[in-house]
């Protein structure tokens, strides 16, 4: 397989920050909080870029959807070894509401127009964890999907893919072209070293909307309401077994 | 008067204003890309940014060598710091990240960036670990900048590849005799036919340990008193070259520090760097950039101390409230917070100045002095704010309190600088 990669990447709040809610209960604060490239997308890209090394594949080509900050992502990803870059423009108030269906509405529309041989995304996003995007996009373009991957290899035009699932792990084997989501133990991804960092200047990074893919992302989800999760109570220490089980009563646990 | 004063200002202004066009001009010029991130991060018609304005190359970097700093060295510090020892695989990854031929073009497999990323990669690092830190600003601002600015085309070839590969340098110009007095030095290299005998011993090198190549500045002709000192490049396997063991110091512990020897080295004479008889040129020249690069050591020095105080000190309760905030508390953390970015923006504004080619020494004197000061402050503060804890070893701040001293003595002493600076305004009030 010699083809084109599509790696997806998501600008989130940085993992280390302490989410806030707003004070309006409409959604978490962003303004002036760092943000960096999701994590498992961090390691899609490393995927990708292994791919290419090994001349698997010719081209990764890395896929941003939002504002003008999503380009800094973007440029993370050429830095780590991605050829090129397609920023797709979503702002304001259509980004608040960007979901994983409308992402993959926009992936699939990319994988056809570039036609990519295969599409590496994060399992989910650490912001939304909602591990869905992938999926979608598989279904979409009706190709097969490799989820969870913990160990990608191609073989010939089929690719093997062990998947990390509750019980242990799945191995299965699914045709190019196709959709796979990087879970935590595929790979380590690299730093980006200075000298790829001022390489990644020259490569190009293309603009587009998501009405030039001919997509209508529209949300068909209305957020009601953003809340922290409840402060953990104080627990109560008890001397005796017996003070336990009458403690558990008294709660009507027991 | 009047007339007179505004036609000053009016002229001032003007060249205030040309040469930062022409700084930015020259950015552009560096990249073969426009950098348009610096005027969309203002309001459009901005034209003089703040101090604290990065190109976006500038903010990766520095994002990318936070993150390593963090997750490749910060681990071993204090290990590199008890044993005295600088890690092996520390001293590979600084390689492999590009971080030891910044300003080498990429043909000589550099970064090909530029001084002012030098800068703040050193800040970040000495934010982790001073030591570090040290190694790659003498790399970068001394041993890198002295082979680019003077090597002939056979020397670059020669070594700047490994300079940014695999190959640590050392500057040696102090001896034992002769520190502040840097002139004096003794060290003799005599001329035969078409190479040199060099004799004599060099003290306190930095990175000698690991250096692969050293640049010895030797006097020629002592007749000429300085005008003899000339720089000789001396591999490290030369027969003669005797490397001692390395300086049991307060601080900077794992940056090696050694005594060296010259034993009649034999030194080709295309082996000289530049010009003979110019090698103390070279020496001011290089130390008042190296001044910047030691500015932003110390300036992260004091900033990764902080970071890691401040934190404690909204934490520890006394008295039913965090002691930060203490009124007492509050207003020496202000003074220190101040004072550390006061030392930020003179050390970022010596290294745009350098940049755009303008006079930079009384500014870059200034930066060096000034935050080597605050270095000093801040660590001081900082084990006070700490309390007992910060009197320990288990946490990171009598480190930083025992690595912050140097700044005040190496790379030209405070005294050097103020009087330094002092000449430059003598010069001022001349006309």
């Amino acid at each position: 397989m010699s083809g084109r990669v599509l790696v997806g990447v998501k600008r989130v709040i940085d993992y280390a920050v302490k989410i806030r809610v707003k004070p309006d209960n409409s959604s978490v604060v962003t303004d002036g909080v760092k943000h960096s490239m999701n994590p498992f997308c961090e390691i899609a890209v490393e995927e990708a870029v292994k791919m290419k090394e090994k001349k698997l594949i010719k081209e990764v080509v890395a896929v941003s959807c939002g504002p003008q900050q999503a380009q800094e992502t973007i440029r993370t990803a050429l830095a780590m070894g991605a050829d090129r870059g397609i920023h797709v423009e979503v702002t304001g108030k259509d980004y608040e509401t960007l979901g994983p269906l409308q992402i993959s509405k926009i992936m699939a529309a990319l994988a056809k127009k570039e036609e990519a041989q295969l599409i590496i995304l994060g399992k989910q996003a650490i912001d939304d964890d909602c591990n869905q995007t992938g999926q979608m996009t598989a279904a979409l373009l009706d190709w097969p999907q490799g989820t969870f991957a913990s160990e990608v290899s191609l073989e010939g035009d089929k690719i093997k893919v062990v998947r990390e699932v509750d019980g242990g792990l799945e191995t299965i084997k699914i045709n190019v072209p196709a959709v796979i989501t990087a879970d935590l133990r595929l790979n380590t991804p690299r730093y980006a070293t200075l000298p790829n960092i001022m390489k990644a200047k020259k490569k190009k990074i293309a603009n587009m909307k998501p009405a030039d893919l001919g997509v209508d992302i529209t949300s068909r989800l209305e957020v009601l309401r953003v809340d922290e999760p409840p402060q953990r109570q104080a627990g109560v220490k008890v001397e005796t077994v017996e003070d336990l089980v009458s403690k558990l009563k008294e709660a009507g646990l027991v | 008067m009047a007339a007179l004063l505004v036609r000053l200002f009016s002229k001032s202004c003007r060249q205030i204003s040309r040469p930062w066009a022409a700084c930015q001009a020259g950015w552009r010029s560096r990249s073969t890309t426009p950098a348009p991130d610096m005027a969309s991060d203002h309001p459009a018609g901005l034209v003089f940014p703040p101090l604290q304005t990065y190109s976006e190359e500038e903010s990766m970097m520095r994002e990318a060598v936070k993150k390593y700093a963090q997750e490749r060295i910060a681990p071993v510090v204090s290990k590199m710091d008890e044993n005295s020892a600088m890690d092996e695989e520390v001293l590979k990854s600084l390689f492999e990240q590009g971080l030891m031929g910044i300003e080498i073009e990429p043909e000589y497999n550099g970064t090909g960036s530029t001084f002012f990323s030098s800068i703040l990669v050193i800040e970040e690092l000495a934010k982790v670990d001073p030591s570090v830190a040290v190694l790659c600003d003498i790399q970068n601002t001394l041993i890198n900048t002295l082979f680019v600015k003077l090597g002939t085309a056979a020397q670059k070839e020669q070594y700047l590849s490994r300079l940014s590969t695999d190959m640590i340098g050392s500057f040696c110009l102090s001896e034992a005799e002769s520190g502040s007095d840097a002139f004096s030095l003794k060290t003799r290299a005599e001329k035969h036919k078409d190479y040199y005998i060099i004799n004599g011993s060099k003290m306190w090198i930095s990175n000698a340990e690991h250096a692969g190549v050293f640049l010895v500045m030797a006097n020629v002709d002592p007749s000429a008193g300085y005008r003899g000192i000339t720089c000789f490049i001396v591999d490290r396997d030369t027969e003669g070259l005797e490397i001692c063991k390395k300086e049991n110091k307060l601080g900077l512990r794992a940056s090696s520090t050694c005594p060296l020897n010259f034993d009649n080295v034999k030194v080709p004479e295309k082996n000289i760097l530049g010009q003979v008889g110019h090698g103390y040129k070279y020496a001011i020249g290089m130390l008042n950039e190296g001044r910047i690069g030691i500015a932003a050591q110390m300036l992260g020095l004091a900033q990764g101390c902080f970071d890691h105080t401040i934190p404690y000190t909204r934490q520890r309760v006394q008295f039913g409230k965090r002691i930060f905030d203490f009124q007492g508390m509050q207003h020496q953390i202000a003074h220190v917070a101040t004072q550390i970015e006061a030392g930020r923006l003179l050390t970022y504004n010596a290294a745009r100045l350098k940049e755009a080619g303008r006079p930079f020494i009384k500014e870059a004197c200034m930066a060096k002095y000034f935050t080597a000061e605050v270095a000093t402050l801040t660590t001081s503060k900082c084990i006070e704010w700490m309390g007992g804890v910060g009197f320990t070893k288990d946490y990171p701040i009598e480190k930083y309190y025992r690595d912050c001293k140097i700044g005040t003595i190496y790379e030209g002493t405070t005294n050097v600088q103020l009087s330094t600076i002092a000449k430059f305004i003598d010069k001022e009030y001349d006309h």
